[in-house]
């Protein structure tokens, strides 16, 4: 018995903290000069998962699709829990919008086979859009509860949540499986385990490893490398510690679905933010300055 | 998805609860009405629910020509799947060129939905729209009278606009408020059209259990001065110093996010790209530094008073009126004076 669950979570860079430096001259981000976070939302969907594994049985198995360098967010999932993870990379899916990202992971879940839930985060910091869930919901055929608050009940095939839509509450009663968006609301997402940051710090994806060798071989000749790289994927293997990757030939993607083909929205122009400074009436800080300031809205109406 | 069908209509998705409709709704109907104007189009609404086909005079005094109205026991609440099921009837069947939907929890849960079960672009969140041309770089193909998706992204650090030149129909979904939220027209005329939608088991797989609402307790966006407090405040004690001046000016209180934050007010009063946006005839800043993000949810007020003691905090490429000092000092000579003015 127990739940099976799957978690999509995303590595974004940290718009909480952008400066000056981190936008290029011709007014795009520099995602490079950013660091790389776990998408705030995305760790409370780990937790509500987790959560039900560890009331009802079951497991957790996390997804992110991006660079090899978003292994680093499967990792701190395994810390907190996660029984297995799986990145999803390639090229071809670079540039996918929303509707193709939720395309390319339907492919990644329908590969899993087995599941009842699938938590995403509500939304990702680096677009704000909240809308992979209910595209991913969608495009598996399965109904979707945003705004996932509260599990209010969870027996056999039917589950029940409260979920927060702003100005008040619902509860919703659905079957499974059913795709959830999880607010930071929901929870206190769990620390990383020390003994489990001990086992799976050196867990690593083939092409990780494959990075790091090319970094540090990078006169080697031809087929010695994958030599070097498969010698060391065997003891990781061994120990359950090779992260699982797949690319799109892996879950049966059709590439018209993916990337810029697949994807509808195009991006026609960016500009970065510059603050029109055109000057504003500076008020001395004194009552006399202030007493002037009034008068002024007085006069022009804006106050009565 | 549908084929680029410019003469189709540009469409709102007029959201309503419990019989009412979301001013979003009204000002997307607005904004619908110029963007039709200029292409040279009619403008039609999908409105769905239970008993509130009377809705539908308020949509066509707000510039809708065409209310495509469906009334069902199973919309009474909204639920994603059976209002997801009229949308993609009403658009496979009808094809307008635009649908437009409010970034509220409602249309936000809806429109993602609706745009993947059409194969159709969406873009989340927009602050502005508007008709313009755009060139393929790839292959040089120009399209003329493109939607143009603007919306902020990287945490508001960056405007982006967004095009969908080939999967129609272009769909956004609207920021509250920064559409103008006009009269209406009540002697506006416009056509009422009863639609029938066949549901499927799997439309009714979710069942709302129970429901609560809140309504809203702060109103900031009906306010006409509004004064908010920042971090700078400093704290919750402090914070009647802003709810002071709100009281002599007659307005209501906002708040930065530092604020709410720090635990000074509640969320419900917060300001910005993940709060309320709002534009007041007068929007009074103290102690807000004047993030990207703040500014987002305010810069269109008609008058902004500034009150920081950084002469270079970024709220002052706002301002109208900037005063660089310490709040502690200011807020009261500002009460004092507004309360002599008489
Ligand atoms: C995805 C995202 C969404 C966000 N959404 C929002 C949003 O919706 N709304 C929002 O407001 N923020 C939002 N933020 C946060 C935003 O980036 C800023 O952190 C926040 O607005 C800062 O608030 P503040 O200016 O009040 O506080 P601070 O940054 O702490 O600034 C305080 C200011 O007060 C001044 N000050 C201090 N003491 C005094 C004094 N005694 N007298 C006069 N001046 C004084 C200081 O000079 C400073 O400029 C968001 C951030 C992210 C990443």
């Amino acid at each position: 018995m127990g739940y099976d669950s799957i978690v999509c979570v995303k590595q974004v860079p940290d718009t909480s903290n952008i400066t000056g430096e981190a936008m290029k001259a011709d007014g795009t981000v520099n995602r490079a000069a950013l660091p790389a976070v776990f998408n705030p939302d995305d760790l409370h969907a780990l937790e509500a998962a987790l959560q039900v594994r560890d009331r009802f049985g079951g497991s957790v198995t996390v997804l992110t699709m991006g660079p090899p360098a978003a292994c680093e967010v499967l990792r701190e999932c395994l810390y907190r829990g996660a029984d297995r993870v799986i990145i999803l990379s390639d090229r071809r899916a670079a540039a996918s919008d929303t509707l193709a990202t939720s395309y390319i992971l339907s492919q990644a879940v329908r590969k899993l086979a087995r599941y009842d839930l699938v938590f995403c985060g509500r939304q990702a910091i680096d677009g704000d859009t909240a809308q992979v869930g209910p595209q991913l919901a969608e495009k598996l055929g399965i109904s979707q509860v945003t705004y996932y608050e509260q599990l209010v009940d969870l027996s056999g095939r039917t589950i029940r949540v409260r979920r927060n839509v702003g100005n008040g509450w619902e509860i919703v009663e659905g079957r499974l499986p059913m795709l959830l968006t999880v607010l930071d609301t929901a929870n206190e997402a769990r620390p990383a385990a020390a003994k489990r940051v001990m086992r799976y710090k050196r867990a690593r994806a083939p092409m990780e490893l494959g990075a790091e060798l090319a970094k540090a071989m990078p006169d080697a000749a031809p087929g010695q490398k994958e030599a070097e790289q498969a010698r060391r994927l065997e003891p990781l293997k061994a120990k359950g510690l090779c992260i699982e990757q797949w690319d799109l030939d892996d879950i049966d993607a059709d590439l018209q679905w993916c990337g810029v083909t697949g994807s509808p929205t195009k991006v026609h122009r960016v500009q970065s933010i510059v603050l029109t400074k055109e000057g504003f009436t500076a008020i001395a800080p004194t009552e006399e300055g202030i007493r002037g300031m009034i008068r002024d809205l007085i006069v022009d109406h804006t106050l009565g | 998805m549908i084929d680029p069908n410019p003469r189709g209509e540009v469409w709102v998705f007029a959201e309503q609860e419990d019989e009412h409709l979301s001013d979003t709704s009204l000002e997307l109907c607005g904004k619908a009405r110029e963007l039709a104007d200029r292409l040279g189009v009619q403008v039609g609404a999908v409105l769905a629910g239970w008993n509130v086909r009377e809705l539908s005079y308020r949509l066509i005094a707000h510039g809708v020509d065409q209310v495509y109205h469906v009334h069902d026991t199973r919309l009474e609440y909204y639920r994603t799947l059976p209002y997801a099921r009229v949308l993609c009837r009403m658009i496979s069947k009808h094809k307008p060129q635009i649908v437009m939907y409010g970034a509220t929890p409602l249309g936000r849960d809806l429109a993602p939905r609706v745009a993947s079960e059409m194969r159709a672009g969406l873009t989340a969140d927009c602050t502005d729209l508007q008709i313009g041309r755009y060139t393929d770089p790839r292959t040089k193909t120009v399209y003329d009278n493109l939607l143009m998706q603007i919306r902020p992204a990287f945490g508001g650090n960056i405007i982006a606009t967004i095009i969908n030149f080939d999967r129609w129909p272009q769909m956004a979904t609207v920021r509250e408020g920064v559409m103008r939220l006009g009269e209406g027209d009540p002697k506006r005329t416009g056509q009422i059209i009863d639609e029938k939608i066949a549901f499927n088991d799997f439309d009714q797989a979710v069942k709302l259990i129970e429901r609560h609402r809140e309504g809203r307790k702060v109103n900031l966006k009906g306010a006409r001065i509004i004064v908010a407090g920042g971090g700078g405040v400093g704290s919750k004690d402090n914070f009647k110093l802003v709810h002071e001046l709100a009281g002599v000016l007659g307005g209501a209180v906002g708040a930065s996010r530092a604020a709410v934050d720090s635990g000074f007010i509640g969320k419900e009063h917060q300001i910005g790209q993940t709060g309320t946006t709002v534009r007041p005839a007068l929007y009074v800043a103290c102690g807000i530094s004047g993030a990207v993000q703040h500014r987002a949810g305010m810069e269109e007020s008609a008058k902004i008073i500034a009150i920081n003691w950084d002469k270079d905090a970024p709220i002052f490429g706002v301002a109208h009126y900037g005063i660089v000092g310490d709040l502690n000092k200011i807020i009261p000579t500002l009460i004092k004076a507004i309360r002599e003015r008489g």
